[in-house]
């Protein structure tokens, strides 16, 4: 006869109600490891996505996601030339805040190069973007509607692709735009602004006696063509061809000495262990408080559990039970307590994950690995309650 | 041979000036289906006697034979077997049952059965049968809360009996029922007695309840002080 399942089954309302309380503490615990490894997810998507092999930065910074990095546009070509490259494509990415339906609204821009790559990794509705100007395909996580428009910088973009999980690294959902589009949105100044800027170039230059009218136009007019292009991008992209020695890549653009040229190593490296390293520590610290606070509940449960039963183990020692009985007794129930509170938490994750802000990562190594933590935690917290049920005296069954 | 041999025992609590001595040179015998009664008022010892005989309490002087084996002689025995003795050679009931409250009636007996190794399909149909015969048969699936206090206690009786122990011992067992019921449960262990040819020791402090006992042992301040037979 199995005491554990007949004990629980007298005792179902507690019992349920307490592996529901674990439950959601355990779902908790799931939870913060989904949004650790989400953390990494969302650090290493547009690196993913993108598929580059070298990410050519503004030298000494670890750009474009950790620092900023401004590079010119037309770098691209030069790249493209170093023996071993294959593609070379400019990408733009700024974080975008405005307001939309009377709330803020953020997400990530990244302007890409029609021509190139670093655009969508996949279309799940509508199309991708086919017009040089004026189009944009949104992660579904913006909730926006195909044809929808968004006023951006100067002009309206019109939604006309939806695009899966693709997010900035720090969890902003991305839209794409095309690179002229996107450098219009961070670089280019509105009328009144440029007339300013002409304006004081001008000034400026009427103040210098040695030139005269006709020079000071001249560079009044190459001083505004500078400060108002927009042809600058946050890194050039790079695709290696079959074969080719990235080290030697590298150092040939390294050798020009404007530029940095991460590989994906590194630029993973500056993702992880620089940007998300203490939310991740944090994140690792409080599931492992958690996980603490658990062993404490169940410890508790399990002692104050045995102390109910004192007679009935009493009891059981004087009709000449075993103690491996009364072990089991306990140890079973502690265990599928554990299981049927892992199970519920469970669930609970996989109904709920979905609708979280951020996004949460479940893999089964980290699932399966929790389990058996906390298998451990109800084997060693019923440790307690055997120890109080080994020290039972068969006497104290008797009396009143 | 007897079911029960006590031979000078004394069970001494504590050392030096705080030692109590809560039993001291007990000597008796009871016979297989006899029905032996210690009687004495709260204090006397005859809850020490009870649980020294009932291989609980581990006497410091004196000898314990139960079913012609020795199994205390100034002290336990090395390398006995308590607990096996107990679920082998003893039955229990208490003052207030004891049954365990998540199993049914049916089970609380096939627990003692299955305790002592009987398979689950014997220890089912023997409970069944026991309890028929103790006129509990329609309570078979019922928990002990929604028993009344002497089906319960007929229960525990049952419990006590099912492995056909030699020696029931039973601490107060009509303490927590009504007069009425607490005679039907001495009718019912004297009746048992006889069928089973099991010797029953039942420690009482209820002068009410001894009517029927073959025996009565009277004891005070841990002495046999006087034995009645009836």
């Amino acid at each position: 006869m199995n005491l554990a399942i007949r004990d629980i089954r007298y005792h179902r309302g507690r019992f349920i109600l307490t592996s529901i309380g674990l439950g959601l503490l355990l779902g908790v615990v799931m939870s913060m490891g989904g949004i650790y490894r989400g953390l990494f997810a969302d650090a290493l998507a547009v690196l993913e996505f993108t598929k580059a092999d070298i990410w050519v930065v503004q030298q000494d910074t670890n750009g474009p996601f950790a620092e900023n990095s401004r590079i010119p546009e037309d770098i691209k070509y030069r790249i493209k030339a170093v023996p071993g490259v294959a593609e070379a494509s400019p990408l733009s990415f700024q974080t975008i805040q405005i307001e939309r339906l009377g709330k803020p609204f953020r997400f990530f821009l990244i302007g890409y190069d029609l021509n190139g790559f670093g655009g969508p990794p996949l279309i799940v509705a509508g199309r991708n973007i086919r017009q040089k100007r004026y189009e944009m395909v949104v992660a579904k996580a913006m909730k926006m509607e195909i044809g929808e428009k968004i006023h951006l910088g100067l002009h309206d973009y019109t939604v006309v692709g939806i695009t899966g999980k693709v997010v900035s690294s720090g969890g902003d959902p991305a839209a794409y735009v095309s690179l002229a589009d996107a450098q219009d949105i961070q670089f280019k100044k509105d009328n009144d602004a440029i007339r300013n800027d002409r304006e004081r170039i001008g000034a400026n230059l009427a103040g210098v006696q040695s030139l005269s009218p006709a020079q000071a136009k001249f560079l009044k007019q190459n001083i505004a063509g500078i400060t108002e292009s927009t042809h600058t991008v946050n890194t050039v992209v790079a695709r290696l061809a079959p074969g080719a020695d990235i080290k030697a890549v590298q150092e040939r653009i390294r050798r020009w000495n404007h530029f940095r040229p991460i590989s994906v190593e590194e630029q993973t490296k500056i993702l992880t262990k620089g940007m998300i390293e203490k939310a991740r520590m944090q994140l690792g610290l409080f599931r492992i408080i958690l996980l603490v606070i658990s062993a404490v509940i169940i410890s508790l449960i399990i002692y104050t559990s045995t102390l109910d039963k004192i007679k009935v183990i009493a009891t059981l020692k004087l009709i000449g039970s075993q103690n491996r009985v009364i072990i089991g007794m306990i140890l079973q129930q502690s265990l599928l307590m554990g299981a049927i509170a892992y199970g519920i938490g469970y669930a609970l994750i996989l109904l709920t994950y979905e609708n979280f802000p951020r996004r949460i990562v479940l893999e089964s190594f980290d699932l399966q690995a929790l389990f058996v933590i906390v298998m451990a935690i109800c084997m060693i917290s019923s440790f307690v309650g055997i120890r109080k049920a080994l020290k039972v005296e068969p006497a104290e069954a008797l009396g009143g | 041979m007897y079911a029960i041999e006590v031979d000078k025992l004394t069970k001494i609590y504590g050392k030096g000036e705080t030692a109590v001595t809560a039993i001291a040179d007990a000597t008796f015998q009871v016979s297989p289906g006899e029905l032996v009664a210690i009687l004495g008022p709260s204090g006397s010892g005859k809850t020490t006697l009870l649980t020294s005989i009932g291989l609980i309490n581990e006497p410091t002087h004196g000898k314990v034979v139960i079913d012609g084996a020795t199994v205390a002689d100034e002290g336990w025995l090395p390398g006995i077997d308590l607990k096996r003795l107990r679920r082998e050679k003893l039955g229990f009931i208490f003052q207030a049952h004891n049954l365990i409250p998540f199993l049914t009636a049916v089970e609380n007996v096939m627990i003692a059965l299955e305790i002592n190794h009987l398979p689950k399909t014997e220890a089912k149909k023997r409970a069944a049968e026991l309890l028929d015969s103790l006129n509990l048969g329609h309570r078979l699936g019922n928990y002990p809360t929604a028993l009344s206090g002497g089906e319960a206690q007929r229960v525990a009786i049952a419990r006590a009996l099912a492995n056909r122990p030699k020696v029931i011992l039973a601490d107060e067992p009509t303490a927590a029922l009504d007069t009425e019921n607490g005679k039907n449960v001495m009718t019912l262990l004297k009746k048992l007695a006889v069928e089973n040819h099991s010797a029953i020791l039942v420690v009482t402090h209820d002068h009410r309840m001894v009517e029927g006992f073959d025996r009565i042992f009277h004891v005070n301040d841990g002495r046999i002080t006087g034995e009645k037979s009836n």
